[in-house]
């Protein structure tokens, strides 16, 4: 078994909040990120399938394949987005680096073909703060 | 004459912005600014480096207290920027396009008027890991 990671990047808005709770709670919980003119961040999405190598050519998928199959699917509603208001995936749901690695990987399953195996997303929200999610 | 050196502070802040001009139409903001010209924003991670040049004090061996800088980009930009919409939390951006290369002027500008004449600075700002500007153009 090898596993295979492809690196793809967007640039989005946000802000954490919940509406259920008083903008004083908010501030309390989530401190400056809950800044309600929104904040951002360059995000750095890491995906990594797994499976054997193909005989034939060697790869376990065409990387260039998986590549845009995520920014097709994936990257093309995030990158330049506000994550709160324009994402039909992250609606109604707290845009934590939690959630969303969950609601990409959500996205981007059913488009994979039935051979890759969808092991890891890895979402770094800066340089220092990081999530895994292996479903 | 004591030799002069350039010591550099690395900081760090995220922000939402867009890139609009406001005598454009939205179309022609658009078609010039294209995702980042975006009405809901998006966002970054600031990477700043700011680079201090003057000879070494003979009594502390510095050329500025790295920590006092520190102090100083923290209260003069962080403070102000960090965790804020550059286009509506900012009185800085409030007129002015905050690209990068405004954002580069309008940090020297605020961190010179704290550091004085004494210190040569040098902005460079990373808008992403690829994306960089600097202020002011080093002549070679």
């Amino acid at each position: 078994m090898v596993y295979v990671t492809r690196l793809e990047h967007f640039n989005a808005a946000h802000k954490l909040f919940n509406p259920e709770w008083t903008r004083e709670k908010n501030e309390d919980v989530f401190g400056a990120c809950a800044n309600e003119n929104w904040h951002g961040h360059n995000y750095e999405l890491l995906v990594t399938i797994k499976g054997e190598p193909d005989p034939e050519t060697g790869f376990v998928y065409d990387v260039k394949k998986l590549s845009s199959i995520i920014k097709e699917k994936v990257i093309s509603q995030l990158d330049h987005k506000n994550l709160n208001i324009e994402v039909p995936f992250m609606q109604g749901k707290l845009c934590s680096t939690e959630n969303l690695v969950i609601g990409i990987w959500q996205q981007l399953l059913p488009h994979l073909p039935k051979e890759v195996l969808l092991h890891c997303i890895r979402l770094y929200e800066t340089p220092r703060i990081y999530v895994e999610y292996f479903g | 004459m004591s030799r002069r050196v350039s010591v550099f502070r690395k900081e760090h802040f995220n922000a939402a912005h867009r890139l609009f001009n406001p005598l454009w139409s939205d179309e022609k903001n658009k078609a010039v600014f294209g995702l980042c010209s975006n009405e809901h924003f998006h966002g970054h991670n600031y990477e700043l480096i700011v680079k201090v040049t003057g000879p070494i004090d003979p009594e502390t061996g510095y050329v500025i207290d790295l920590k006092k800088l520190s102090d100083i980009i923290k209260a003069t930009i962080l403070d102000r920027f960090d965790h804020k919409n550059l286009n509506l939390d900012t009185k800085e951006f409030a007129q002015l396009n905050p690209t990068a290369e405004n954002i580069a002027v309008v940090i020297y500008d605020l961190l010179h008027s704290q550091l004085g004449e004494s210190y040569e600075l040098h902005i460079r700002l990373y808008e992403t890991e690829r994306n960089f500007v600097e202020y002011p153009v080093q002549l070679p």
